[in-house]
């Protein structure tokens, strides 16, 4: 086991390396660079001057040249500099980082345990009216888009009944007046955006959660645990989900990869302080470094997550063993 | 051995709802079982023998129903009891063995938890005697070095281990009636030897009564007191087992066991039944054997053959028996 996770995380290690060295050279493609952003901004600027912040820049190095620097200076621990906000980007990114993640875990959280529970329901009374009923409630989740879901929201709960506040993180002064105070403040403000983020992945989950339920049931065991004379319950939870949880847990993980990346429409609906906007604004405005810290914050997230399913498959069902 | 009744089943009636209207699997089906002897069950794929056992255990599930009847186990009507009360009969007082010992166990749970389970259920003990008792029980059906065997997954055990684990699991908790559901079809014929054997003699040792489902006449005439041939969800004779192989009177037993291969007798082809077991939607108006039967006359055509007693302990539903 601990050869195999080892091996693991050389491989991820050695993938993100290739990946990161692909979207730095991708990012070198795109027209411009923040030297030519600046010219765009100084019609005074001399054709010398152009060059002399090009190589002090190093941008007249080769793309390798160039990653090698900018890997060297990452593995000290140095993320550099945000070009367009003009701050170190581990300080701009922190917090845009705590924020997102606050979001897409609170609300992967909260549809697991409204969907798991509802997938579960419905799979055990399959073609009863609770199972169309959740059914047509996960379709319609699914399908409609989470922008649009978000303004309804903000119409109902925020202009005709305000309730909770239309957008942002926080509200201004608020921070500093105490540890509930504060948490209670955050905790309006994430409210709509976790309820829009969450109804579409209770659809999905809930809609795999079913199947992999109706699958687990039909097995031989479910009868050979009936006829123990154990109760329902246990036959349900211990036998039938307890199975049901492997093919759970690839649709977790991968869920999960998306923690720090899957929010960005709800964010820019709710003006919320997250990393989306952030990663979209730095691509478009030739922020290097805070582009390529969050490509490579996504691709680890995916690798990592997938190394975890694997993982956790050696613990849900005993027959994988891992060499 | 006294001569009390364990199991008494008395017009038993399973019924599937379908879309073609309700389909009866099991139709009028009466029998009892003395204490400590065998009754075997026979018939071919789709008789409705294993509908039978299920519904002794109350296992039928949606759209399934027990229709009508009495199923009286030790002397209590357990279709009268309520869900928690039978809980306590199931792999309690009345345990069952299945056919697939593949899939019949939990993969990712261990032997020895699949086992606790039931017994700290049944028998209300801590988890050590649990562990005990369940290893105890591992050892008495003959699985080697027992306490590794707890701790290890059915995927570790062999096919014959796990029927054998199988059993111990169902007689962990002392049941006085056991449904052994074709344990040993899925076996090899060395190992399904191992496995009858072990089956006699526990039921020695425990004074079990038990109903065996095969339909495998060699294992019947083996293991059983009576037999009970069954045929499109209803009964065609009921016989002790000797009385049965010697003397059959229903066309369809005659039929069974002209179609078994003879030791050390050399022939070309096997004797076989014409066309196969009409499914339950679309049984026949009368006698359910009437459409393969070498023996039919008009009247079973319309009329279903009702169940004489020709001999005392030998009943028969045939207008025209051997």
């Amino acid at each position: 086991m601990t050869a195999f996770i080892t091996r693991r995380i050389l491989q991820t290690l050695a993938v993100i390396a290739v990946l990161s060295y692909v979207c730095f050279y991708l990012m070198s493609l795109m027209p411009g660079d923040p030297v030519d952003m600046m010219v765009a901004s100084n019609p005074r600027i001399t054709t010398e001057d152009v060059a002399r912040l090009k190589s002090l820049y190093g941008l007249d190095q080769p793309v390798y040249k160039r990653y090698g620097a900018w890997m060297s200076s990452l593995l000290t621990g140095d993320l550099g500099y945000s070009r367009t906000y003009r701050v170190p980007v581990q300080e701009l990114m922190g917090p845009r980082l705590f924020n997102t993640f606050l979001l897409s875990a609170l609300a992967l959280t909260f549809s697991l345990m409204l969907a798991i529970p509802l997938g579960v329901i419905s799979a055990l009374k399959p073609g009863s009216k609770t199972d169309y009923f959740m059914n047509m409630f996960s379709f319609a989740g699914i399908s409609i888009p989470s922008f649009w879901l978000a303004i309804v929201l903000i119409i109902i709960f925020a202009v005709k009944f305000p309730i909770f506040p239309a957008g942002g993180t926080q509200s201004i002064g608020a921070d500093g007046d105490g540890f509930w105070a504060d948490f209670l403040d955050r905790s309006k403000y994430l409210v709509l955006p976790v309820l829009s983020l969450s109804i579409q992945q209770i659809g999905r989950f809930a809609r795999f959660t079913r199947s992999a339920m109706l699958e687990a049931m039909r097995n031989d065991f479910i009868r050979t645990a009936r006829a123990k004379g154990l109760p329902r319950s246990r036959v349900i939870w211990q036998h039938g989900f307890r199975n049901a949880l492997i093919p759970l847990i690839t649709i977790l993980a991968l869920s999960f990869s998306g923690l720090f990346s899957g929010a960005i429409l709800t964010e820019t609906v709710f003006a919320y302080q997250g990393v989306g906007k952030l990663v979209y604004d730095s691509i478009i405005g030739n922020d290097y470094n805070v582009a390529m810290i969050s490509f490579v914050i996504s691709v680890s997230m995916v690798l990592l997550m997938n190394l975890l399913a694997d993982i956790l498959y050696g613990f849900a069902d005993p027959r994988i063993s891992y060499r | 051995m006294t001569n009390s009744t364990v199991l008494e089943v008395k017009n038993l009636e399973t019924t599937f709802a379908s879309k073609a209207g309700p389909v009866r699997a099991v139709n009028n089906v009466s029998y009892n079982i003395q204490k400590g002897q065998t009754l075997g069950v026979v018939g071919e794929s789709g008789c409705g023998k294993s509908v039978t056992s299920y519904s002794l255990m109350r296992l039928i599930e949606k759209p399934g129903r027990i229709s009508n009847g009495q199923i009286f186990l030790n002397g209590r009507d357990i279709l009268k009891l309520n869900e928690a009360e039978m809980e306590n009969v199931r792999g309690g007082e009345m345990a069952m063995i299945f056919q697939e010992p593949m899939t019949a166990l939990n993969p990712v749970l261990t032997i020895g938890y699949q086992m606790d389970e039931q017994i700290m259920k049944h028998k209300k003990c801590s988890p050590k005697e649990s562990r005990e008792r369940a290893i105890e029980m591992l050892r008495l059906v003959g699985i080697p070095s027992p306490t590794e065997r707890y701790e290890s997954y059915p995927h570790q055990l062999s096919g014959g281990m796990r029927q054998r684990a199988m059993i111990a699991m169902a007689l962990s908790c002392d049941p006085t009636f056991l449904i052994a559901d074709e344990p040993t079809t899925a076996l090899d014929v060395t190992i399904q030897a191992q496995i009858l054997e072990l089956i006699q003699n526990l039921q020695e040792k425990f004074n079990m009564t038990v109903q065996f489902i095969t339909h495998d006449l060699g294992v019947i005439s083996e293991v059983s007191d009576k037999v009970l041939v069954m045929y499109g969800g209803q009964t065609c004779e009921q016989a002790d087992t000797q009385e049965l192989f010697l003397n059959p009177h229903h066309p369809y037993t005659a039929a069974l066991i002209a179609s078994r291969p003879k030791f050390g007798e050399r022939v070309q082809r096997l004797a076989t039944i014409e066309g196969s077991v009409p499914a339950p939607f679309e049984l026949p108006a009368g006698c359910p054997f009437v459409n393969r039967c070498s023996r039919v006359k008009s009247e079973c055509k319309g009329h279903k053959p009702p169940l004489v007693e020709i001999k005392p302990g030998h009943t028969v539903a045939c207008f025209n028996p051997l």
